[in-house]
């Protein structure tokens, strides 16, 4: 029997926890919420404890935090409109920089994965690429207008300068900037989910998505290249993304994360009935037309609804979450 | 000035005062919440342009309250005056931070336009659902302002 274990249970944040972020080493991770704190936690005898409190940062929700992949850089978006980049160059964390440039809210901000662009995305519909042009500075590459509503995630390709964001508007699309004039330009849209998809996660190899939505499903999504052996059409030359899996009937209420271990390919969800659920691809399942199987299903996980689920990036199956009910829970995922 | 939507709606009478029975003062028994209470706490909102409750302009009903202890469960349905009604969101709002503030917190809330009265109904139901949107809301103080006007009981 596969079963999550508690490891430890965090009173974290006054109100909402929004979002939490592992450092790159596994040993730290942030953490964010209503209450316009940054909370930073590092493993001691005892368990996790907070380390360092980031205030005045912002000066409404944060809503998301994201560790650049050198772990020196956190990013914080927050619905005053503003993202702000913190580092202890100077010994402690300081804001260093704020990238100002949407309307509103800003609901999501990722690193890429060689750490010299950053993305941001918000409630004005548009999707900002940033590209680190020195000593806390910072360029603004593109400004994306392909959603048509409130754009609610933005994700990284694992190793390629490859976008996904994912939107009220129901879609997820993918951006790529192009060799010849070095514009960024949306190079596919994934229409098949019924209302907004809140969340997307990468699998290892990038070749996969997978999206959950406020209508209760989760999607598996394969990228098939130009003369891909399937046949399935590519236009463009660009590479064209297909749903081939739906996980529909397990959840019940909206799925607010999603998250795939990059190590042992698990799936956890974070959903709007307090569950947290685990998901893994069936051993004989067809690349094409993959099965996943409900593995270990956490009731209450949380008192209230989980907003994020995130695998420890050190291999050692430890999963964190955090909820509306204020906490923290960190999960050590067994299958036994 | 803006005129409101629907200059001259109809209005209901008010229900009668919920009566205490004996077995509300019953400390010993186990009281859930039912339909007539969840109505309760709506019932006096009042309506953003008239001077009247949610209850007198039949926006909300006891029979559109649906309530699931077991499963902590609060749906509620309302029917804007007009299918037009540009306040229907801010209604519906109003109706999810009366409910956020009186209720426990492990109930769910659903707030949606009873189905078949709003233009826009699916528009309206979809901003209602997306509690991060709703969150953002809740941090702009004008907003905040005239629901507290809203819910302030008559």
């Amino acid at each position: 029997m596969a079963k999550l274990e508690l490891l430890q249970s965090i009173n974290a944040h006054k109100g909402i926890v929004w979002n939490v972020s592992w450092h790159p080493n596994g040993n730290i991770f942030a953490s964010c919420g209503e209450d316009k704190v940054i909370n930073l936690w590092s493993k001691e005898n005892q368990g996790w404890a907070v380390k360092t409190m980031l205030v005045d940062g912002h000066q409404r929700t944060i809503r998301e935090v994201a560790w650049s992949p050198c772990g020196n850089f956190l990013a914080s978006a927050s619905f005053d409109g503003t993202t702000a980049i913190w580092d202890k160059k100077s010994g402690q964390f300081e804001c260093n920089a704020t990238l100002e440039g949407h309307e509103n809210e800003v609901k999501s901000v990722a690193w890429s994965p060689s750490g010299q662009l950053l993305a941001t995305c918000g409630r004005d519909k548009s999707v900002w690429v940033w590209e680190v042009a020195g000593d806390d500075e910072y360029v603004c590459e593109a400004v994306l207008n392909a959603h048509n509503q409130d754009v609610k995630k933005v994700v990284w390709h694992p190793s390629l300068e490859v976008l996904a964001s994912a939107s009220y508007d129901n879609t997820v699309k993918i951006y790529k900037e192009d060799q010849l004039d070095s514009d960024w330009n949306c190079v596919a849209t994934l229409e098949s989910h019924e209302t907004t998809v809140w969340s997307l996660a990468f699998d290892k190899t990038g070749e996969r998505l997978a999206t959950c939505s406020a209508d209760n499903t989760v999607k598996i999504w394969k990228e098939y290249k130009p003369n891909n052996e399937l046949g399935v059409s590519v236009s463009d030359k660009e590479s064209s993304w297909k749903c081939i899996c739906t996980l529909s009937g397990y959840h019940t209420r909206t799925i607010y994360d999603i998250a795939w271990c990059h190590n042992s390919g698990l799936i956890a969800t974070a959903s709007g009935d307090d569950i947290i659920r685990i998901f893994k691809e069936a051993e004989d399942s067809d690349q094409d037309a993959p099965t996943f199987d409900l593995i270990c299903k956490k009731y209450d996980a949380h008192s209230q609804d989980v907003n994020c689920v995130k695998w420890n990036p050190t291999a050692n199956n430890e999963l964190v979450s955090c909820s509306d009910d204020g906490q923290i829970k960190i999960w050590k995922f067994l299958d036994e | 000035m803006k005129v409101a939507d629907n200059i001259n709606p109809n209005v209901y009478e008010k229900g009668s005062v919920r009566e205490v029975t004996k077995s509300d003062l019953d400390e010993e028994l186990k009281d859930d919440f039912d339909q007539r209470e969840i109505f309760d706490i709506i019932r006096n909102i009042s309506d953003p342009e008239h001077p009247l409750t949610l209850e007198e302009l039949r926006v909300v009903e006891e029979s559109n309250v649906i309530i699931d202890n077991e499963n902590n469960m609060v749906h509620v349905y309302f029917t804007p005056t007009i299918p037009h009604c540009s306040m229907a969101t801010l209604i519906g709002l109003s109706i999810r931070v009366q409910l956020l503030r009186a209720l426990p917190s492990r109930f769910k809330v659903t707030v949606e336009v009873t189905e078949g009265t709003h233009v826009s109904e699916h528009a309206v139901n979809k901003q209602l659902a997306d509690k991060e949107r709703i969150a953002a809301a809740l941090e702009n103080n004008n907003l905040v302002q005239i629901i507290n006007q809203c819910v302030r009981s008559v």
